[in-house]
């Protein structure tokens, strides 16, 4: 399993500065939640990890620096991302959505056969996620909740050893944010995983350990606790709201 | 199954059943029941709609809004008539139309290799997908999409047509390449080889039929379908899309490229008015009406079209392009999946809808072996 160093990482947007000097350490094997009021540049360091922006300073996965690299690239060497809307093909099946998310390895010729029956790594990923049933039904059709969960196991498939969920519980009911607390739990036994999320209740029962930014700085960083015990957190992101927030 | 999608699977016996039908009708009835005329009209549409087979791919399947296939229609009906005029000159002869303009000593240097048959024919299929690879490849890496792309590819189009009409020393300029008699030692004149230059083409179509058939069908048809719909998604599943659009583009334009050569011994000419925009823009109004994202509906759009077209013209000059754009405007208001919508929607009012009674969720089912690595 390897982790994820950032050093210096700034993304600049024609003199606006997104992200300004964030180091940031993810050991293997995390569950890391990033948090931060709107703004503060959390996706845009996601971006910047997985190359859709442009960033300078250094982000490294194990020991492979990763900035400089194109998209495909990156999502090659291991890292995975989902996105603020869940972004799955609508128009083709689960099974399709899944097989297609395990095949960026496939050769030439490999593609242009057909698929025969189900590949055991999405079989053991449609478990995973809960979507067995649903196998040949088309992704457009799913509920919202599920379309997130099935966005997670194509990264589970396309054997991401670095997930970077972005807001994977927006939008979802009690019961659907347990099941995906659990799952990333699940996950992240074998796997390092960052969320960017706002649901603070979410966040006190998931998180392992927790990443505070704000205006594209690191504030503030450790448990839970630490975190909410820190002032200047306080001040600037929890201390307008003691209860639950966010997407509820 | 959604229209766009269509990626349902009959077994293999339907879809050999519907090939033998195919051949049945093309190679059977068809000839049987059509005169010389009509036959040879027929001929003249297939080849239409073989351009339609590959746009279904390269727009319905991907995306690729493509206004320029003229452009490898041309290609491929350039290369085949510039060696049929050698061939109908005779050895060591310029073609009628160069002596005529009587500008030329001897024959252009790029006309030469065309005196090769071998060449020639592999010309006509390999030039366009080597036009279509370097202008692909420049486009689709550089992430120029939608109606960009489509304005790009019009553009090509007028511009061939402007150095085709620029060039009339070597080219035949407006009037294109005209009467054309002998087609590899066979008299076009004669209806007999009129009818073996369309079981060429009906074998032809049946043949790109089937390619496309199963890269529609392959991983990497549904791989296509997932870069025309987020695009972006792919990439970060570790794909490269523009080399997924590029081979549609390519293969797209290597059946336009066919489509020309053999348009050529049907119809006996090759011009620019045949290859410039309007008629690229008619391939793609046939894809549309037919429905783009099927695998019969390019087909039956353009050789409906292309009928239609005909037909009203011979009744009521001058009221086709109308009646074309009033069609065209019908089909994507009403119909956006093409007349192929109506028999998905015929197909799906038969079957039992689909209802999911299972509770879905990853807490539904205890996950024993845990996450799979």
């Amino acid at each position: 399993m390897s982790g994820l160093t950032i050093r210096g990482l700034t993304v600049s947007f024609d003199g606006f500065v997104a992200v300004d000097g964030v180091d940031l350490d993810v050991p293997p094997g995390d569950l890391r939640f990033l948090i931060g009021p709107n703004g503060a540049g959390k996706t845009t360091l996601v971006d910047a990890v997985t190359g859709l922006v442009k960033a300078t300073g250094s982000a490294r996965f194990g020991e492979t620096e990763l900035l400089g690299r194109e998209v495909h690239r990156i999502a090659r060497l291991g890292v995975g991302r989902t996105f603020q809307t869940a972004t799955v093909f609508e128009e083709l099946s689960v099974l399709q959505n899944l097989d297609i998310a395990a095949g960026s390895g496939r050769s030439a010729l490999g593609l242009l056969r057909r698929r025969r029956g189900v590949p055991d790594d999405v079989a053991r990923a449609l478990e995973t996620i809960g979507l067995t049933g649903r196998l040949d039904d088309l992704a457009g059709t799913l509920a919202h909740g599920q379309k997130q969960w099935l966005e997670i196991g194509m990264l589970l498939v396309q054997d991401a050893r670095l997930l970077l969920l972005d807001e994977p519980v927006a939008g979802m009911s009690h019961e659907e944010r347990d099941a995906t607390g659990e799952l990333l739990h699940q996950i992240a036994l074998e796997r390092t995983v960052v969320v960017i999320e706002h649901d603070m209740d979410f966040l006190r029962r998931y998180a392992r350990t927790v990443t505070v930014l704000h205006a594209g700085k690191v504030l503030s960083e450790g448990t839970v606790a630490e975190v909410q015990a820190d002032q200047r957190v306080q001040e600037v992101y929890l201390g307008h709201s003691t209860s639950t927030e966010g997407a509820a | 199954m959604s229209v766009l999608t269509g990626l349902g699977r009959p077994s293999r016996l339907r879809t050999g059943l519907g090939f033998a039908g195919g051949a049945l009708l093309l190679f059977a009835v068809a000839p049987a029941v059509l005169d010389d005329f009509r036959l040879n009209l027929l001929a003249k549409y297939l080849c239409l709609a073989m351009v339609a087979v590959g746009i279904g791919l390269a727009w319905g399947r991907g995306g690729l809004l493509t206004l320029g296939q003229g452009v490898f229609f041309g290609l491929g009906g350039y290369a085949m008539a510039m060696h049929l005029k050698l061939a109908d000159a005779g050895p060591g002869q310029m073609p009628d139309f160069m002596q005529l303009y009587g500008q030329l000593d001897e024959l252009p240097w790029w006309w030469k290799p065309f005196e090769n048959p071998a060449f020639a024919l592999a010309a006509t299929v390999l030039l366009p997908m080597a036009v279509a690879f370097v202008l692909g490849w420049v486009v689709f890496r550089r992430r120029v999409r939608g109606a960009y792309f489509a304005i790009l590819s019009q553009a090509l189009a007028a511009a061939m047509v402007i150095f085709l009409v620029g060039q009339q020393g070597t080219t035949g300029g407006t009037n294109g390449l005209t009467d054309i008699q002998g087609f590899f030692g066979y008299d076009l004149a004669d209806p007999v080889n009129k009818e073996t230059v369309y079981f060429v083409v009906a074998a032809c179509l049946l043949v790109l039929l089937a390619i496309v058939r199963q890269l529609m069908q392959s991983r990497y048809g549904e791989l296509l379908v997932a870069v025309r719909d987020a695009e972006e998604r792919v990439r970060f599943l570790g794909y490269d899309p523009a080399k997924v659009k590029l081979t549609a583009y390519v293969v797209a334009a290597g059946m336009a490229g066919l489509a020309g050569a053999l348009f050529v011994p049907a119809v006996g000419i090759i011009s620019p008015a045949l290859i410039g925009v309007v008629p690229s823009i008619e391939f793609v109004i046939g894809v549309a009406v037919g429905g783009r994202a099927t695998l019969l509906g390019p087909i039956a759009g353009a050789v409906a079209v292309a009928w239609a077209k005909t037909a009203l013209s011979e009744r009521f000059p001058g009221t086709w392009t109308y009646l074309q754009g009033a069609l065209f405007v019908v089909v994507v208001a009403f119909l956006p999946g093409g007349l192929a919508t109506i028999f998905a929607w015929l197909r799906g009012r038969r079957a039992t809808p689909r209802v999911s009674t299972v509770v879905d969720g990853p807490a539904a089912r205890p996950v024993e072996e845990g996450v799979p690595s």
